[in-house]
């Protein structure tokens, strides 16, 4: 399919402006401006909708095909939830920010406060600051965080540990803040090796990042234990609330031990995924890391309206422009108190159901690094397809022929041809049976006709990308122009 | 109601193909005592009243007529954006790491990559941050990167917020920040170039700066080179309908936030930042890129490209830490810049220039009123105010109009002065009302 | 010659007193097509292991730790433009760096080719 420059003609026009209803000033000074007008597209406004729309057809997306990528939590996304985001389009956030503004943006600020309030209550933590924009902002706004505690009593850290099974953001984010990375293996029982991490536990670690479940959709038995070692040391603990899909209303990160933690709006409430954002990663913490939020915080005045505080000395300071994707926090809004809290306790049930349900269909067919009852998602492995020269992109090249999106493959690292399934609890039971039922065709396939595998995609507009020659060629712009 | 579609009898058939007698049973590996110790939310509610409770929240925000930016502009956005970008295929889709199903949005950032190429006079870009201010720490870091340099001058009249984000962001890194104060809106070359020396990694500006000024940075480009600094500029996109580009400056680093192209206000976000540079810096670039290649076909296609970059693979030693990006307000960009169009952006960015000029004849009148100073501006600029600004902005938010932004609070001893924001959205009637409620409150 | 290997595959040649080194076949082929390789500086010193320079694939980043100690001399500038010589050939035309080596008794840290392999198939 063309690029839109290639469709570009010259002189062609898109959207009608106003004329001016003031004069036409005096030009500025030459050397100021530009000597040709930027090469944008020159489209009509059809071919410019034909354009999109027909791009879009080439996308799956969760509205089309089952997308049961582990660890992203591709759930439904509510209608209405879009709906309500636009009542708040026209609210200007330096309105907040005026003398005497605070006034004229109360819904704003309300809710802000209103979701901080319930993100609090739902993780079991003392406040939420709903500013890091994703969830990697806020995992690295939650090591800051850490680092202005341990400032604060003047200890001396270096080191943060994280479990080889950790998303990579966890390690990536704990650099930026300019710590040294511990890596602790993964035990049998498919969780921290908490012998590994007691002999790496020490003085100089200022915290511990975890998931639980963790990355292979297992609840650690230990997690109470890791969390008494940790603050045995003035270590903090760091819950990575990617995968709290499996424990709403069931467990709370704050009552098991966690200091500081972040949720996933775009993930566990059902804000849309975007093709890769925009999300929204709130950070809690318990009271002792109070002082530290970001700026601005917002909060509740004794006469209940609501206010930001932007002067407090101890903060770690701004991670975004304002307040937030304020837009992604409706629509997370809206979820939460629309699903309340017997909603949200039936999220979790139906999606360690939903997961539990695909491992016990599939571990006939499939390898499984750790046989314990899974949460929400469940891993495989392809080792045994491997004998056959069958790897586990070629299942998932299969899978998108037969109109499913593959799971996550090739995470968590520390499983062989890793295979990550998270059908989340808005999945029917048909829809899953269709997907298992392909799955296994995939295994026998494997085994009988591998070189259907290898062939796949069949159906899509291309197949089998050759990344290297990206990587080498590094054509990310089109010219000339 | 959690959507979920689960009826007894298929949660009798679920339990019996696990071997399980109940769903509890499946949370059996979790201990008692860790079990939540309260869950005390509100019982949930109907569709209907979800929308009768939203609206009346959002009931509660004031519409003004806003004379305001600090980093987002009132921008009309064309009918189309919310069209297309709302098509489900773009808006419920994951990051593209399968290509062969994802060549929607993956062709979609490419085309993006490229316009911001074009809009900025860059080589290359990549597929979209957060927003402006951390694409500009981040910008910031790749410059320490780049060069192995530690130090950083920053010009004062760079957006407070953004600069306060670069503080923040640096703070656990030893770096050193140092500020450069403007002089009445301008930046001060001589303390800029004094400040610069071969420790430093990048000089930071922004074009049009938060007084309105608009500069040719093209001599500190030269100055910082000979240094072997790099030029990082902040750029208000819309204004690129008009302005020099920070490419034909020379600058290595451009970044800024794309609300202005096709995202609403909405308080704050989301929007994106785009960040841009010069071919040899292409793999110290934060973020995701996308690459063009071909298939096994032969056929054209876009993946996900120098991932090796990226924390899901170089995991500590990323060149950030970022995951997602804000790849659906980046294809809003992408939209909105196409239904604009080459010759759209430059009647646009005069429409804006236009009304400013407007306005800064009208309201710089006023008795009580001056300007700054002399220097050009885009839309907006300075005005100095015979009263404390706070004040008469506050004054004059009783009369739904927010006049602009007083700088007492971010620059020492400018309490009089006022940031006045001009876009196509204000009409001559909103603006001679602003003229005589200004004059009214002085 | 003889090439001796690191555990983590790094291999050496000692030619006239000079150490060529690259990473080997095992390792080039684990990584995958080669995308880029970060050369050291010229002049660089290092201790025997530690960190020399880095080699990227499309879906791997990796350390290449030196595997003695010594003072990078000559770096293989080809590498720049045709990365994919190292999977041509990781332990031949894909040399990475010669080093002068600082104390050639540093070797006795390392394996032999023989003992390499037999490191590789437990590695299995």
């Amino acid at each position: 399919m063309k690029l839109i420059y290639e469709k570009s003609v010259a002189g062609r026009r898109g959207l009608k402006l106003p004329a001016s209803d003031v004069p036409r000033a005096a030009d500025l000074p030459k050397n100021l401006v530009r000597q040709e007008s930027a090469g944008l597209p020159e489209v009509s406004e059809l071919d410019l909708v034909r354009h999109f729309t027909n791009l879009s057809r080439r996308n799956f997306s969760v509205d089309t095909n089952f997308y049961p990528l582990g660890s992203c939590t591709m759930k439904y996304n509510a209608k209405i939830t879009e709906n309500v985001a636009p009542l708040f389009a026209d609210s200007h956030p330096m309105t907040a920010l005026l003398p005497g503004g605070e006034s004229s943006s109360q819904g704003a600020l309300g809710l802000l406060f209103e979701l901080g309030g319930l993100l609090a209550e739902i993780t079991g933590m003392d406040e939420v600051s709903c500013q890091p924009l994703a969830g990697a902002h806020g995992e690295m706004t939650g090591i800051m965080l850490i680092a202005a505690y341990h400032r604060a009593k003047g200890n001396r850290k270096k080191y943060v540990i994280v479990p080889d099974s950790s998303h990579g953001t966890n390690p990536a984010s704990a650099a930026m803040v300019g710590y040294e990375i511990i890596t602790i293996p993964t035990a049998p029982y498919g969780d921290m090796d908490l012998d590994a991490f007691r002999a790496a536990m020490n003085g100089e670690v200022a915290a511990v990042m975890m998931t639980c479940p963790n990355t292979l959709g297992l609840f650690n038995p230990h997690i109470k234990e890791i969390c008494d070692i940790a603050h045995e040391h003035d270590a903090l603990m760091y819950y990575d609330g990617a995968n709290l899909n499996a424990i709403l209303g069931k467990v709370r990160p704050g009552d098991v031990g966690f200091d500081v933690i972040h949720v996933n709006l775009h993930k566990t409430f059902g804000t849309p995924h975007g093709g890769g954002g925009p999300g929204s990663g709130p950070v809690g913490v318990k009271k002792e890391l109070i002082p530290f939020l970001p700026t601005p915080r917002v909060i509740m005045q004794a006469n209940g309206s609501f206010a930001l505080e932007t002067s407090n000395p101890q903060s770690i300071g701004r991670l975004a422009n304002f307040f937030g994707n304020f837009g992604v926090m409706v629509k997370a809004y809206a979820y939460i108190i629309m699903l309340g809290r017997e909603g949200l306790i039936e999220v979790s049930e139906q999606a360690v159901l939903n997961a539990n349900y695909m491992m016990a269909q599939l571990k006939g067919h499939y390898d499984v690094p750790f046989d314990l009852t899974c949460m929400h998602e469940c891993v495989f492995s392809a080792a045994r397809q491997l004998k056959h020269g069958v790897h586990a992109i070629d299942i998932a090249k299969y899978l998108i022929d037969r109109g499913h999106h593959p799971p996550t493959v090739y995470f968590p690292l520390n499983v062989k041809e890793a295979i990550m399934i998270e059908p989340t609890e808005t999945e029917s039971k048909e829809t899953m049976d269709a997907f298992i039922a392909v799955m296994i065709e995939a295994a026998e396939m494997a085994e009988k006709n591998p070189e259907v595998l290898h062939e796949a995609p069949l159906t899509m507009p291309v197949s089998r990308l050759d990344e290297t020659k990206a990587a080498r060629d590094q054509n990310v712009c089109f010219g000339p122009w | 109601m959690s959507y979920s579609p689960n009826t007894p009898e298929d949660i009798r058939e679920m339990l019996a193909a696990i071997g399980a007698a109940s769903v509890d049973e499946l949370f059996a590996p979790i201990p008692a005592e860790l079990r939540a110790q309260s869950f005390a939310l509100p019982g949930g509610m109907s569709e209907m009243e979800l929308l009768r409770r939203m609206k009346e929240l959002a009931g509660n925000d004031r519409p003004l007529i806003g004379f305001i930016g600090g980093g987002y502009y009132d921008h009309y956005i064309p009918a189309v954006v919310d069209h297309l970008s709302g098509r489900a295929e773009f808006y419920t889709a994951y990051t593209p790491y399968q290509p062969e199903c994802s060549q929607g949005t993956l062709q979609a950032l490419f085309e993006y990559q490229t316009i911001i190429c074009r809009l900025t006079g860059m080589e290359v870009s990549n597929a979209s941050l957060y927003d402006g201010g951390t694409a500009l720490a981040e910008a910031a870091m790749m410059a320490l990167r780049v060069t192995g340099r530690n130090r950083l001058v920053i010009d004062a009249a760079v957006n407070p917020f953004s600069r306060e984000i670069v503080r923040t962001y640096l703070t656990n890194l030893g770096v050193e920040i140092i500020e450069i104060s403007s002089k009445n809106g301008l930046v001060d070359r001589q303390a800029l170039t004094a400040a610069l020396t071969d420790q430093t990694a990048a000089v930071i500006l922004q074009n049009p700066n938060f007084f309105g000024t608009v500069d040719d940075l093209s001599d500190i480009a030269t100055a910082a080179h000979e240094k072997g600094a790099l030029l990082i500029t902040s750029v208000y996109p819309i204004s690129l309908g008009m302005l020099k580009s920070p490419g034909a400056m020379g600058a290595d680093i451009v970044v800024g936030d794309g609300q202005s192209l096709g995202n609403p206000l909405s308080f704050g976000g989301p929007s994106f930042g785009f960040i841009a540079t010069t071919k040899k810096y292409i793999r110290n670039l934060p973020g995701r890129i996308i690459g063009e290649t071909l298939d096994r076909n032969g056929k054209r296609g876009f993946v996900l490209t120098l991932q090796a970059r990226e924390q899901h693979i170089k995991r500590h030693k990323a060149t950030s830490n970022i995951c997602s990006n804000q790849s659906l307000c980046a294809l809003r960009g992408l939209i909105y810049l196409t239904s604009v169009g080459r010759e759209g952006l430059v009647e646009l960015a005069r429409l804006n220039y236009d009304k400013a000029e407007y306005a800064k004849g009208v309201l710089g009148a006023v008795k009580g009123v001056q300007l700054l100073n002399a220097v050009p501006t885009f839309n907006e600029f300075t005005l100095v105010l015979a009263k404390d600004a706070a004040a008469v902005v506050r004054q004059l938010l009783d009369s739904g109009v927010a006049a602009g932004v007083p700088l007492g609070a971010y620059y020492e001893g400018m309490d009089n002065c006022l940031v006045v924001t001009v876009t196509e959205k204000r009409t001559k009637e909103e603006i001679d009302a602003l003229a005589k409620q200004l004059e009214a409150a002085l | 010659m003889e090439t001796y290997f690191t555990k983590e595959h790094e291999w050496v040649k000692i030619k006239e007193g000079v150490a060529s080194i690259g990473i080997s076949e095992h390792a080039a082929h684990e990584l995958g097509d080669i995308t880029f390789v970060e050369l050291p500086q010229m002049g660089k010193v290092v201790k025997q292991f530690e960190a020399l320079a880095g080699i990227e694939s499309v879906k791997a980043a990796s350390d290449i730790y030196a595997p003695l100690s010594g003072k990078v001399i000559k770096v293989n500038e080809a590498l720049n433009d045709t990365p994919e010589i190292v999977n041509e050939a990781a332990e031949d035309a894909g040399w990475i760096a010669w080093l002068e080596p600082a104390d050639l008794a540093e070797l006795k840290n390392l394996m032999s080719r023989a003992d390499y392999d037999t490191y590789l198939k437990g590695l299995e």
